[in-house]
């Protein structure tokens, strides 16, 4: 139920004892929701002269806005790159299990595949709000099949394209209509891509660096025309050399358009990015850090071999191959290990930590009126971070519905962290 | 009983202290009730915000509940929008109502964005009016003896209307404006003396050097417009409740007798019932 004059008389729900991520702070207010959006409530008391209908005793939590996840390939056993009939199930099954990971929105990505399965599953993919039935969908973030051979990591050769011939012609052609689309991740290097990168972007769809070989200056210009995003920095592009900074230099570029800066996703799973890398990256530019998955299908499955578009992969622990080689594809961890595992390599504070799954990947997909915050007007989705007590807290949606919960990690160290000092 | 008193107390915290335990035990005493609402006066400034504090506490510890008190604020900026962190809609928000369970029907501060901004002072004064005057009326006073914002010059028997703010005012309030005089507001619409004085009960917080000078004339020397804050001399129950600081250019002999007669008459409580009982 979205906001407006029809909301003026539903229940205002108090959210009391609590401290909430707004701002870049956790600080010490009630939060205030009413038809499912977050309330002022000067406002209220001083227009509406009224109060709380129903108050809710937080128990000092923490609140703070649900995690979105701009890069996810499947998981529980559902791989969005195939080719299925009823992909839609597969979809809601993903954004029903991952809410307990504490991601309330995502954008289910398709990696390299040939235009049949891009047209099969596109069109059951359409973006949907969420609810407690599971995360919402933003839009779907197509990683491939425009990308660099030599860094093409897990993605099948066979099925790579170049648009050298017709431009965004070739793009449509591969992928059918773009209506359910958010973001593109492609390799800047191919020829002619300044011209597809603003048609994309014309349309409102994010354009994304990334499995590239492409050199500081080639990122930047892609940068001038529209890109807005690099996908899992450092993993699929030229390492950072000082004389070449590459794609990654993009984080101190002074070449950007003037009031822009690039946003950069970062696996952040303990295995995809040393933490001394992270830790690089953070402090050069910490605002346009968005932790991002990158889970594929195996996620929640545990060992053994499963299937990734059109390739097989081996889980062995924390880590997926490419069946028989040392090649990574994709994490399993999920957002709240990714997000707590951050929270430890950066030395970062909470906020920050919190801001890097909400707030910035909202910011990137321009969604942060709405998302990714806890200000005034925007979408009352919220995390409750447990205190460490053996009463655990549901994570409620503005609704007052249960949701599975979100669980601190086990180590009492984190824990600590995570619920801070009061 | 009609004097003035004047209760000084060793520092911020406790002068704070002090005065929110006499309005707290004002309102407790009155039980107040769905037909008998306990009208309070309120300030805004630092000065105060010690105070809310602790009513805020009191309140939470429950031992106050301000659902059967009307506030009536002293004043309020013109041109300012009512959520600007600086307006007094904001600051009477964030430290005081929305801690403590009053009932945003009474608690009424000047629009200073109305369209007719002389109606809206008439309004006012009928408010407080039909609300059966003010119970007690808390204030501060400005380092050149201001009460609310009937700046030097204001008549004594004025009511609710648009003041132009006098210079000291602007260059005290800058500091809320980052330092920048151009962005202070330049008007306000303000509770007259004559409003306050309507009022049963009068409590003049005073705290700090600052303000010591302006304590003197308000108390030891004539009534006068230029410092209008005197007045109060002439008001059947006031109490000015001070800090050290605040006394600094009071005579010795003013404060010593000030303090003997406070020391000997009643503690906070008892100073309540003392004057609860005598108006029943």
């Amino acid at each position: 139920m979205r906001g407006g004059q029809g909301t003026a008389g539903a229940r205002v729900l108090r959210f009391t004892n609590c401290r909430i991520l707004r701002g870049g702070a956790l600080l010490r207010e009630d939060l205030w929701v009413r038809g499912g959006r977050v309330l002022d409530p000067e406002k209220l008391f001083f227009e509406e002269r009224r109060v709380a209908d129903e108050l809710r005793d937080c128990g000092g939590c923490i609140l703070a806005p649900g995690f979105i996840d701009v890069q996810i390939n499947g998981g529980f056993g559902v791989d969005f790159s195939q080719a299925a009939d009823d992909v839609g199930s597969g979809v809601d099954l993903v954004a029903q299990r991952i809410l307990a990971h504490g991601v309330t929105a995502f954008c289910p990505t398709l990696v390299t595949s040939p235009p049949e399965v891009y047209q099969k599953v596109l069109p059951q993919i359409p973006v949907k709000p969420g609810g407690p039935h599971g995360a919402g969908v933003l839009g779907v973030h197509l990683e491939g099949p425009f990308i660099s051979r030599e860094k093409r990591g897990a993605h099948p050769e066979d099925h790579l394209r170049s648009f050298e011939a017709r431009a965004f012609q070739d793009v449509l052609a591969t992928y059918g209509p773009l209506d359910n689309v958010c973001m593109v991740t492609l390799a800047p290097e191919l020829s002619r891509s300044p011209e597809v990168i603003r048609a994309l972007t014309a349309r409102g769809i994010r354009v994304s660096l990334g499995h590239s070989v492409a050199d500081l200056r080639a990122a930047e210009e892609a940068v001038q025309s529209g890109a807005t995003f690099i996908t899992h920095l450092f993993n699929a592009m030229l390492p950072f050399h000082h004389r070449d900074p590459g794609i990654v230099g993009l984080l101190t570029s002074d070449r950007l358009p003037p009031g822009h800066h690039i946003f950069y996703g970062m696996i952040s799973d303990g295995i995809h990015t040393n933490p001394a890398a992270l830790r690089i990256a953070h402090r050069a530019h910490p605002q346009g850090l968005v932790l991002v998955t990158d889970a594929v299908p195996a996620l929640g499955l545990g060992n053994g071999r499963h299937t990734l578009g059109q390739q097989e992969v081996e889980v062995d622990g924390l880590t997926a191959y490419v069946a028989g080689t040392r090649t990574l594809c994709g994490s399993i961890s999920p957002m709240d290990v990714c997000v707590r595992h951050f929270l430890q390599a950066s030395g970062c504070n909470l906020e920050s930590a919190l801001e890097a799954a909400s707030l910035h990947p909202a910011q990137l997909l321009g969604l942060e009126k709405h998302k990714g915050t806890l200000d005034f007007g925007a979408d009352a989705v919220i995390l409750y971070k447990s205190h460490p007590t053996p009463v655990s807290w549901p994570a409620l949606d503005a609704r007052g519905v249960r949701v599975p919960h979100w669980r601190p990690h086990p180590s009492p160290w984190l824990r600590h962290r995570l619920c801070g000092a009061g | 009983m009609t004097i003035m008193r004047l209760v000084i107390l060793d520092n911020y915290d406790l002068a704070s202290e002090w005065a929110a335990k006499y309005i707290c035990n004002r309102i407790i005493q009155f039980k107040p009730g769905q037909d008998k609402y306990f009208t309070l006066g309120l300030p805004t400034g630092s000065t105060p915000l010690g105070c809310y504090k602790k009513l805020i506490e009191y309140h939470k510890n429950g031992d106050l509940s301000f659902k059967y008190v009307k506030t009536f604020n002293m004043d309020e900026y013109v041109g300012l929008p009512r959520n600007h962190p600086e307006s007094y809609h904001s600051y009477m928000w964030n430290n005081f109502f929305k801690h403590i369970d009053i009932d945003p029907n009474n608690a009424h501060i000047l629009d200073g964005n109305a369209a007719d901004l002389q109606a809206e002072c008439d309004a006012f004064e009928k408010k407080i009016k039909e609300a059966g005057g003010i119970d007690l009326f808390v204030g501060g006073i400005g380092p050149d003896g201001h009460i609310a914002f009937n700046e030097p010059g204001s008549s004594l028997v004025s009511r609710t209307r648009l003041k132009t703010l006098a210079m000291d005012t602007i260059l005290a309030n800058a500091k809320y404006f980052d330092g920048d005089l151009s962005k202070v507001p330049t008007m306000a619409l303000t509770v007259g003396v004559g409003t306050v004085m309507d009022a049963r009960e009068v409590m003049i917080l005073i705290t700090g050097a600052h303000k010591a000078f302006a304590l003197y004339k308000a108390i030891e020397e004539g009534v006068n417009h230029m410092w209008t804050v005197s007045a109060f001399q002439q008001h059947p129950q006031t109490i000015f409740v001070c800090d050290e600081d605040a006394t600094l250019e009071l005579r010795v002999k003013t404060v010593k007798y000030f303090k003997v007669s406070g020391s000997k008459l009643l503690t906070n409580d008892e100073l309540c019932q003392a004057e609860g009982s005598s108006k029943s």
